[in-house]
């Protein structure tokens, strides 16, 4: 595959580089009047065909990523209690999108090509139409006073954390490249932490203040376990760059900032199993592991390893800029019933019980 | 502003014999320095698109031997597999040449430089000595950011944002050593250049316009270089002192960005500063710096478009009206990139509504466009076409924006490839068209031939298909979730169905740079061997096309060009032809319009 694209680019390079010298020759041969690389009225034809055919591109590539790319799982079977209203907020916002670029497109193309120079045609001296210009200020205007208004909404009811209705409180502490997570135990309190408290000898690794009684029964994770159905606040600490938590299933983000301590709040609604068990998502996987089969075949044939085949988890993803691994920072996010929550959570060290003593 | 009009005579240094050196080096005359200007800024196009070409073949075809990485990254592509810290360096230099130095001194430094005295009536600059140093430091600053490629431990790879605490701490990334010193030396004196040139434009339009020339009757390429250089003064010195805050932060301990960190197994001493309080600063600039970029290329498109379709441009005050409303828009809507930063989201709602509000004069401005077009009589010429390019990718990329600029939504893709898509069309493609739109129609002015038409075409056609082939699939694969940055995406099995898009989004890529050899051929051939240009060959109504095509010091052998007239009066009634220039008196009875 990839020697055959190499192969096709190359080709596609000598036969640019083909073009250009032979029609380079050609114009030498031309006369030595400047005015003659002014457009002509056959320039004028050619290139405003041209524009149709380009309008027709662009057409035609909007309808190929809406076909073939657009079945968006992370823009579609949200997994938050939020997602729904983010997601129609999203739908809203691209139908507009999507009407303004077919007009606008069209008629700037279709005028192109409409109107093209021709020899002794005299343009329309317009310069000015008040009544115009106020429709095409006002009309924008009324579009996005929705917009902003309904994006207004979704955004104070996203990030206003409801703290009365008891949030499960868990911290996401990120290191490069790493994600931890830290759950607040029995009591719902973190317990007090800075980094200047880590201690590695001791293993306490996310600098967890030892005499703060709220951090005795603190849980310390390498995986993301949520009851589903319960509002879950994260704290998101960092201990050396910016980090950001990014969790696209739940249409969750935030930053994770050294010296400060940012927070993000949502309901996760589907468990991981059922999210394995809709169409969509079976679909996909079953697509992934096709690729994933042929991509093993040819590095088996190399003398590598197969490919494991994929099963669908929620993930937490780095998503700012943290340096060399950057791009493998993730942390695997499980949502199941309350009653496996609590039989996982059991199973779990408490902080004041993994602490090594010395 | 006429009396020196008149006084040209200090100006007329025939007699003072030029040698090499003050013609084409150290020269002072606003023409060459422009032709300087636009040559680093090819360069440094170049050395941008090979970087961005090596990045999308890395996409495509993660960690696999590749004999361009070997030949051209060497020990940074051991047996020819990239390697992951020069991903990220690519990833950042490409960013801050590409905005910087190419978009920002390339485009804005080369057309400023030409036009603003040539339109506005002008023997030079008001300070050749200053325009000068300008693009001296520029190009220093140019030399500098390239040469970190060659330091030890690799060239800044913070992006080209440079968050703290990253772009701080050596031990945090091999490229935030003394690559990140480069960095930020070349930027320091970059800006320094960049406010030198801005200075001089806003004096020189304030000033040294002829007589005649009031602010109305300016063509709309002056306002809107005289509004970015406004701009650039006022945001310009906060990034600087962001830099010079971080050097303190990296060399002397202190701690404006820095606190609680623990890095390599030890605490650093750092305490009470905020990673946050430099996005603010960075991004006061970064912001504005878009339109810095984009405002140049709108007003060369507004006034090619007028040109070739021989119409006066269509609301020429509503142009000049949103022109500054953007300026004034692009320096409060800053927190649009923090949505997600820990900022106070009620902070995130104000920045929310002034980002959407800039939807409103960009719809006028491309409105207007359109409008120009209509019933004209379009003459295709590769600029026109560039000009047309340019309103389409800005639609399209601009459009996007208003997910972006909605905080609700911008959670989810913030920091996917959808940004990426979203502003490379948007500013990235559109002030490249802008900039090659300026270049097709001004090439007779600067070099006095013409640029191969033919060669022109296949260059626009091949540019705009492949333009959208890469950018626009690009949108989906950020819905997908697919964060920027990543050095290969093998890590997520998720990702996996995404390889297909990214492959055929590198050919489009790989096509597209290909076909700037064309362009590039025909750049330098003709300053040899194109076509002798006409004194006007586009028949256009501004000042410049009444100077002589042989470039003189002091633009006009004699007096000063009055104007009597603005600058768009394409297919006016009552005339013979479809131009009347700016320095044609009124005929008895004709009225000049009440624009």
């Amino acid at each position: 595959m990839t020697a055959l694209l190499s192969i096709l680019v190359l080709v596609f390079i000598l036969v640019a580089i083909w073009q250009m010298v032979k029609i380079f020759d050609l114009t030498q041969s031309d006369s030595v009047d400047g005015n003659n690389q002014v457009a002509n009225d056959k320039d004028n034809k050619l290139n405003g065909y041209l524009m149709i055919g380009f309008l027709a591109f662009i057409y035609i590539i909007t309808i190929w990523s809406f076909v073939e790319l657009g079945d968006l799982p992370l823009m579609s079977n949200s997994a938050s209690e939020h997602g729904p209203g983010v997601d129609s907020l999203m739908i809203i916002s691209m139908v507009v999108i999507f009407i303004v670029q077919t007009i606008t497109q069209f008629l700037l193309h279709y005028f192109a090509f409409k109107y093209r120079g021709e020899k002794g045609k005299k343009a329309l001296f317009y310069a000015d139409n008040n009544k115009l210009e106020a429709i095409w200020t006002i009309i924008p205007v009324i579009v996005l006073a929705v917009l902003i208004i309904q994006g207004l909404f979704t955004w104070t009811t996203i990030m206003n954390v409801n703290e009365d209705n008891d949030p499960l409180v868990v911290e996401l502490y990120a290191q490069q490249f790493n994600w931890k997570a830290r759950y607040s135990g029995a009591d719902n309190t973190l317990g007090k932490a800075n980094v200047r408290l880590i201690d590695i000898d001791r293993a306490n690794i996310l600098g967890v203040d030892e005499a703060d009684p709220y951090a005795q029964d603190d849980i310390i994770t390498s995986e993301l376990h949520l009851p589903v159905g319960r509002p879950v606040l994260f704290k998101m600490r960092s201990q050396d760059v910016l980090h950001s938590a990014y969790m696209p299933h739940f249409r969750a983000q935030m930053n994770c900032v050294p010296g400060m301590i940012t927070q993000f709040g949502f309901t996760p609604t589907v468990t991981t199993v059922d999210m394995r068990d809709t169409p969509e998502m079976k679909d996909k996987v079953t697509n992934i592991n096709k690729i994933r089969v042929d991509k093993s075949k040819a590095l088996v044939a190399k003398g590598e390893e197969a490919l494991e085949p994929y099963t669908f988890d929620y993930l937490l993803l780095c998503n700012k800029i943290c340096g060399k691994s950057h791009y493998n920072m993730q942390m695997k996010i499980i949502v199941e019933t309350q009653e496996e929550y609590d039989a996982w959570i059991r199973t779990q060290k408490e902080f004041k019980n993994s602490l090594v003593n010395n | 502003m006429s009396a020196q009009a008149d006084t040209h005579d200090a100006h007329d240094d025939h007699h003072h014999k030029e040698t090499f050196i003050t013609k084409y080096i150290f020269s002072i005359d606003h023409k060459m320095i422009a032709k300087q200007y636009l040559i680093t800024g090819t360069i440094m196009g170049v050395i941008g698109v090979i970087m961005s070409l090596m990045m999308r073949m890395q996409i495509a075809w993660p960690e696999e031997p590749n004999v361009i990485f070997e030949a051209l990254l060497g020990k940074w592509a051991p047996d020819g597999v990239m390697d992951a810290d020069i991903y990220l360096a690519l990833v950042t230099i490409h960013g801050t040449i590409m905005v910087f130095f190419v978009l920002t001194a390339g485009l804005s430094g080369t057309f400023s430089n030409l036009l603003i005295p040539l339109q506005i009536g002008a023997r030079d600059m008001a300070s050749g000595f200053l325009n000068m140093v300008s693009y001296w430091l520029f190009f220093i600053s140019s030399v500098i950011m390239v040469s970190s490629f060659f330091v030890e431990a690799g060239p800044a790879a913070a992006g080209w944002t440079i968050y703290p605490p990253l772009s701080a701490l050596p031990m945090a990334q091999g490229g935030s050593g003394m690559g990140m010193t480069l960095w930020l030396v070349a930027m320091a004196i970059f800006i320094a250049s960049s406010l030198l040139g801005s200075l001089n434009y806003v004096v020189t339009v304030i000033n040294l316009r002829t007589k005649g020339m009031s602010m109305t009757r300016l063509p709309l390429t002056i306002w809107a270089f005289f509004v970015t250089a406004i701009i650039g003064i006022v945001s310009f010195p906060v990034l600087l002192s962001a830099a010079l805050l971080l050097i303190m932060d990296r060399s002397f301990g202190t701690s404006f960005f820095l606190s609680d960190i623990f890095i390599q197994g030890e605490v650093l001493h750092y305490q009470g500063g905020s990673p946050v309080l430099f996005e603010h600063l960075f991004w006061f600039l970064g912001h504005p710096e878009v339109y810095i970029v984009i405002l140049p290329a709108m007003g060369l498109v507004s006034e090619i478009m007028a040109t070739n379709s021989r119409k006066p441009i269509f609301g020429y005050r509503a142009m000049i009206t949103s022109i500054l409303a953007i300026a004034f828009l692009s320096t409060i809507v800053w927190g649009h990139h923090m949505f997600i930063s820990g900022m106070n989201p009620f902070l995130g709602s104000v920045f929310t509504f002034t980002t959407l509000l800039i939807a409103i004069p960009s719809a006028v401005k491309a409105f207007n466009w359109i409008t120009t077009i209509w019933k004209g009589n379009i003459q295709m010429n590769p600029a026109m076409l560039f000009s047309i390019g340019f309103v389409s990718t800005f639609i399209t990329g601009g459009l996007t924006g208003i997910i972006l600029g909605d905080s609700a939504l911008d959670i989810n893709v913030h920091d996917t490839y959808f940004v990426i898509a979203h502003f490379h069309l948007v500013m990235g493609i559109s002030a490249l068209y802008g900039m090659f739109a300026g270049i097709y129609h001004w090439y007779p002015k600067m070099f006095g031939r013409m640029l191969n038409k033919k060669l022109g075409y296949i260059h626009f056609w091949i540019t705009a298909i492949c333009a959208y082939g890469v950018f626009f699939p690009m949108h989906f694969i950020g819905m997908a979730g697919l964060p920027r940055r990543y050095y290969t995406n093998s890590n997520f099995p998720l990702f996996d169905d995404l390889a297909d898009t990214n492959q055929i989004i590198t050919i489009f890529a790989l096509v597209g740079g290909v076909a700037q050899l064309i362009y590039l051929w025909n750049f330098f051939s003709s300053i040899f061997y194109g076509k002798k240009a006409v004194q006007n060959p586009w028949r256009a109504t501004t000042l410049e096309w009444t100077t002589p095509v042989e470039h003189i010091h002091g633009n006009w052998p004699g007096e000063i060009p009055h104007v009597h007239r603005w600058s768009y009066d394409y297919s006016k009634p009552g005339h013979d032809v479809d131009f009347v220039m700016q320095n044609v008196p009124l005929k008895e009875g004709e009225e000049e319009l009440q624009h």
